[in-house]
């Protein structure tokens, strides 16, 4: 377990080298500007996203107990856009700072709409009704999205950059905020390793060993809504790193919450820089956004994880 | 001492009502098995037993207490239950699986302890299944995995154990298996067990006490001998049998009968004559 995460702690330093080596190239001008003014800014956010994205995706998989969950199930990222969406379309906002507040609320409000529909009907014992709740939800929110923004240019030409995912353009000015969320996202994730691990003996089993199911839903829940709405207020929506991070960190660390849960999130930095710069890499000028580079590598990486290692059943 | 009691318990699903004010105790110490046809409830009871299935009226008293005056984990540290149908658990090692029985007895104040590694040992050797801890549960054969249940509920060190069907599934030499090892863990520890069966005949060669269910009721309570009677048999399972010592231990052998060998009142005296000269 110590090597696997010290391979990845290697891994996520050689992609710094080769940053600062990709920098080197790049600057003509001046080196201290983009390093400090660019590479930095983008590297913390990459990390504190990539780690958020990957804790939550292997929460929700727990949580669920579905191998094919991401945090999107939940609403929180259709959550996100439709709220990213009604600023643009009724306010004109267009500081980044507001957008992200906005994706925050609208992500926390989706998934508490998602978990008092769910827990409305027969209770927790299952996790289907908080997927089906989340799904139904999601598409709600997805049709009132596309509805505004194919009714109107301007929003159209704001939620079009939004909803890539990116971790350009950015500055560290106002993130303490949401990076404090991914924080408090992280610790209650740690609070619920354990429940995690209850719950993949099935809810009687976890119940017999004084599990509260209340509260192990309550909790995994809000880590998901902590750690996704920030992720997604800093970067946008960033897709497949929820999906792949857990099987990948699955494989290398065990079925073990307190260990894959963190292995989850290094698996999450490393996919996240490494798309990254080979979004810079391959875009010349224009950059490709991070989020287009993981939509097209991520399905490549998640069939070729699914052909090799046969899939964990949860 | 009593270990569990149920007091007037009222049991039931959505609209259907299981028992409508059942009694029962179970003695500390004891191996005591619940029978009956599919459906009669035996599972529903033992839920109550451990807190699963919450009573509609009555209540539970675990060790003289009543269930709803003590917390979940309270009770985790008391009694355990094995599930029918439990999840086995992705890229998990059978000592990491066992280790979770430790989970009532940890909080973030009181971590993992030499101690706790030392119970789980204990849980792996009773089991016999030091030599694979580290292999993937998933990895294991049927009987294996069984016994890994056994060893994660072993591991929570509870004085009550509760076992739905902990044989189905298992072939004959495996279900043998399980069955002496909660002999085994009854006659070293004193744990009272509770369990679900459905092959009548091992359940008397296990158990002190049988306990028949049917239609909401206790139809029959007592020694083996006492509780598989044709009677019995007959209003429980709507079964024709014969009930025979076992050449080997004595325990009753329920032979059940072809529809055309003879009738039911036949082997009913038949088996009372027996009865009475074995007890005689």
């Amino acid at each position: 377990m110590l090597a696997a995460v010290a391979s990845l702690m290697l891994g996520s330093n050689l992609i710094s080298a080769g940053q600062v080596v990709h920098a080197l190239i790049d600057s003509a001008a001046d080196l201290d500007a983009i390093v400090w003014g660019s590479r930095v800014p983008r590297t913390v956010l990459g990390i504190v996203v990539g780690f958020a994205l990957g804790v939550a995706g292997a929460v929700m998989q727990g949580q669920t107990r579905n191998p094919l969950a991401d945090p999107g199930i939940f609403g929180v990222s259709a959550g996100a856009s439709l709220a990213v969406v009604v600023g643009v379309y009724v306010l004109r906002v267009n500081s980044p700072l507001v957008t992200s507040a906005l994706a925050l609320v609208g992500a926390v409000v989706a998934s508490v709409v998602v978990f008092a529909i769910a827990t409305a009907g027969r209770g927790l014992a299952s996790p289907v009704p908080l997927a089906i709740a989340g799904t139904a939800v999601s598409a709600l929110l997805g049709a009132i999205t596309s509805f505004l923004v194919l009714t109107d240019q301007t929003t159209l030409a704001a939620y079009r950059i939004w909803v890539v995912g990116s971790l350009s353009g950015r500055n560290l000015d106002g993130t303490a905020a949401m990076v404090c969320l991914v924080a408090v996202g992280l610790v209650l994730a740690g609070l619920n390793a354990g429940s995690l691990n209850n719950l993949a003996l099935g809810t009687e089993l976890a119940r017999g060993l004084g599990e509260s199911l209340w509260r192990a839903r309550l909790v995994g829940l809000a880590a998901i809504t902590f750690l996704t709405a920030g992720a997604v207020s800093l970067a946008g929506p960033i897709g497949f790193i929820g999906l792949t991070a857990p099987h990948l960190a699955r494989a290398l660390v065990g079925g073990d919450h307190r260990r894959l849960l963190p292995a989850s999130g290094l698996v999450g930095v490393l996919a996240l820089l490494g798309a990254d710069v080979i979004g810079r890499l391959i875009g010349g000028q224009a950059e490709v956004a991070v989020g287009v580079v993981l939509a097209t590598l991520g399905g490549v990486v998640f069939v070729v994880i699914v052909r090799r290692a046969k899939l964990v059943a949860l | 001492m009593i270990a569990v009691e149920a007091e007037r318990l009222r049991l039931g699903y959505e609209q259907k009502v299981v028992f409508d004010g059942i009694d029962l105790r179970i003695a500390q110490g004891s191996v005591t098995t619940l029978i009956g046809a599919n459906g009669c409830g035996k599972s529903t009871l033992l839920k109550a037993f451990g807190r699963l299935l919450a009573p509609l009226d009555g209540q539970v008293r675990l060790d003289g207490r009543p269930l709803r005056a003590m917390s979940t984990t309270q009770i985790a540290r008391r009694l355990a239950i094995l599930p029918q149908k439990p999840l086995t658990p992705a890229a998990t090692s059978v000592r990491d699986l066992v280790m979770r029985g430790r989970h009532p007895h940890q909080s973030l104040l009181r971590p993992w302890t030499p101690d706790d590694a030392g119970i789980v040992d204990a849980a792996l050797a009773a089991t016999g299944l030091t030599e694979v801890a580290d292999r993937d549960v998933n990895t294991l054969s049927g009987g294996q995995l069984q016994r890994a249940w056994v060893a994660l509920v072993l591991a929570q060190q509870t004085p009550t154990i509760l076992l739905d069907e902990p044989t189905t599934f298992l072939d004959l030499s495996h279900q043998l298996e399980v069955l002496r090892l909660v002999r085994r863990i009854n006659a070293e520890q004193g744990t009272t067990i509770v369990m679900v069966l459905h092959d009548l005949s091992l359940a008397a060669r296990f158990s002190d006490r049988l306990v028949v269910l049917h239609e909401g009721q206790v139809l029959a309570d007592g020694t083996p001998w006492q509780v598989l009677t044709p009677q019995v048999l007959a209003t429980a399972f709507g079964l024709e049998a014969q009930v025979i010592a076992d050449p080997v231990t004595g325990s009753p052998l329920v032979i059940p009968l072809e529809p055309s060998a003879g009738s039911l009142a036949s082997s009913v005296v038949r088996d009372e004559s027996e009865q009475l000269v074995r007890l005689g």
